[in-house]
């Protein structure tokens, strides 16, 4: 094991590296652009054996890796904002032709106006897709997720390709102590690619071919199995690669500060730090708040956040992307899962990569508390927390059902 | 070490649990007897056929066979009657008839 400084796009590249990709294809966006970058220099001096492919276009690039996953290929991609926008089309069919696969996404604002800084909307936009989706909150993780993004793929258990995500430039482009660990101990704990099936002229197989109503029904029902099963998987994977390389994150959800907690902070990526620091602050208080982080939104933890909302006074949903015309859609989930539990407020703060303090989380958690425990129950589906200069100019609260 | 491929290609292994995926194997007929979905049926005229082949070429559902001598034939089981290889054909040899009697 070795210790290097690292961006978080620099951690996804070593990862992909130590993984032994065979073939590479991306199109360039901020802020991904830098993974590719470094993947394209390891395999020009010959440090890594991959096939490097380029291509015109985002929807192009995932057709690539995806052909050639699908052709017996560990393959990687990488993109953003637009590009995963672009991408979206082939999103859809890689997932539902259960070829395993794995995408970083460098999670950043969707246009127009154009914005490249962080949010979780484009992320949010997979949702319904069928990947495997996880968020990371800092640059080891993004390190150590990558690695078992393999892994989990590839489980025959799961068969689903799955994405890596990371925040735009809190993340990507800023530097932080990375264990990197080292290749004979990657090659001993990733097994070797395995797929439920590939295409070769040996094989004559046929992928996506028109089916009949019922049975495309059933391949539907397949996949969401497949997610069910994926949840124990991806607590193993966690469980194995802490013994192995010293690090676990409590597989779907990260709880911290959670053991004799009345009240939880629910988010998701590089802001749940700030989370954490809001709820030391308020640990200091006599506020007994901790934080459960969202490491995978996709399959959805439902299990883990329906047993804390039974013992919580309440919950307060931090998002980072609207569902415009309804609610956050972190919340929608966690209230699909503890609706009637407890009390919830649902958070829409930091759109477009706008500054949120610990200060300002638990600014919106001590309120809520108060409402709380005047109240006695609160249900508040949607909760603007405004940039600081328009704080106060609008209505925060909005009586929405 | 080469790692995610076997000699041969990737380690194929089977899926746990309920598993579907896309997949097919071409074969004769696998959308079953298409030839049902004909409403034109194309006669070819064996008079007028210089068996140039273009029509054995572009029909894209392989219902035009061939023989020894070249003559072309239509395999009604499965040709959908799209009537391509009467418009590829350059002297006008084969015809587009109604089926059933129904359309005309
Ligand atoms: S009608 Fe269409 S399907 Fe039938 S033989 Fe001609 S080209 Fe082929
Ligand atoms: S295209 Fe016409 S002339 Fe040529 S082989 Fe077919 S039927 Fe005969």
């Amino acid at each position: 094991m070795t210790v290097m400084t690292l961006t978080g796009n620099y951690a996804v590249a070593y990862a992909v590296k130590l993984a032994r990709v065979q073939v590479i294809s991306a199109y360039p966006i901020t802020p991904q652009t830098t993974i590719v970058e470094k993947l394209s220099e390891m395999v020009d001096t010959g440090e890594l054996k991959a096939k490097m492919v380029r291509v015109e276009s985002e929807h192009a690039a995932l057709a690539t890796v995806f052909g050639a996953a699908s052709a017996g290929a560990r393959a990687f991609t990488a993109t953003a904002s637009h590009g995963l926008l672009y991408m979206h089309e082939v999103v859809w069919w890689a997932a539902a032709s259960r070829i395993p696969l794995v995408m970083a996404v460098v999670a950043r604002a969707i246009g127009p106006p154009w914005n490249i800084h962080v949010d979780h909307q484009d992320i949010f936009d997979q949702r319904d897709t069928g990947w495997i989706i996880s968020v990371a909150q800092e640059n080891q993780e993004v390190l150590d997720l990558t690695l078992q993004a393999f892994r989990i793929s590839e489980d025959p258990r799961v068969y689903l390709p799955m994405m890596v995500g990371l925040d735009g430039f809190i993340l990507s482009h800023t530097m932080a102590p990375v264990d990197v660990p080292d290749q004979e101990e990657v090659d001993d704990w990733l097994p070797p690619r395995r797929q439920p099936y590939y295409i070769a002229p040996e094989t004559g197989v046929v992928m996506g071919n028109i089916v009949p109503d019922d049975d495309y029904y059933m391949l539907r029902y397949s996949m969401q199995k497949a997610m069910e099963q994926a949840k124990k998987v991806i607590e193993e994977v966690d469980r194995e690669y802490g013994k192995r390389f010293g690090r676990s994150y409590g597989g779907l959800v990260e709880c911290t500060l959670c053991d004799d907690a009345d009240y939880y902070i629910v988010i998701t990526g590089s802001w749940a730090g700030e989370a954490k620091e809001a709820a030391r602050k308020l640990r200091e208080e006599g506020y007994r708040v901790g934080v459960a982080r969202i490491r995978f939104i996709r399959p959805w933890p439902g299990e883990m956040v329906r047993e804390l909302a039974a013992r919580a006074k309440g919950l307060v949903v931090f998002d980072r992307a609207i569902s415009f015309g309804s609610k956050g859609p972190l919340f929608l989930d966690v209230a699909a899962t503890a609706y009637g539990l407890t009390s919830m407020r649902g958070v829409i703060g930091g759109l477009g990569g706008s500054d949120v303090t610990a200060d300002d989380i638990a600014g919106v958690v001590r309120d809520f508390v108060g409402e709380v425990e005047e109240k006695g129950s609160v249900y508040e589906p949607l909760y603007w927390l405004f940039p600081a200069k328009y704080r106060g100019k609008f209505e925060a609260k909005e009586v929405v059902a | 070490m080469s790692v995610g491929k076997s000699a041969r290609g990737p380690i194929v292994e089977a899926p746990v649990g309920f598993f579907a995926a896309p997949v097919s194997h071409p074969a004769p007929g696998a959308a079953g007897k298409t030839g049902t979905w004909r409403d034109y049926r194309p006669v070819i005229n064996e008079e007028k056929c210089v068996k140039c082949l273009l029509c054995w070429l572009y029909c894209p559902e392989d219902t035009i066979l061939r023989r020894e001598d070249d003559m072309v034939y239509v395999d009604y089981e499965y040709c959908k009657g799209c009537g391509i290889c009467a418009s590829v054909c350059p002297v006008n040899a084969i015809e587009m008839v109604p089926e059933r009697g129904g359309l005309e």
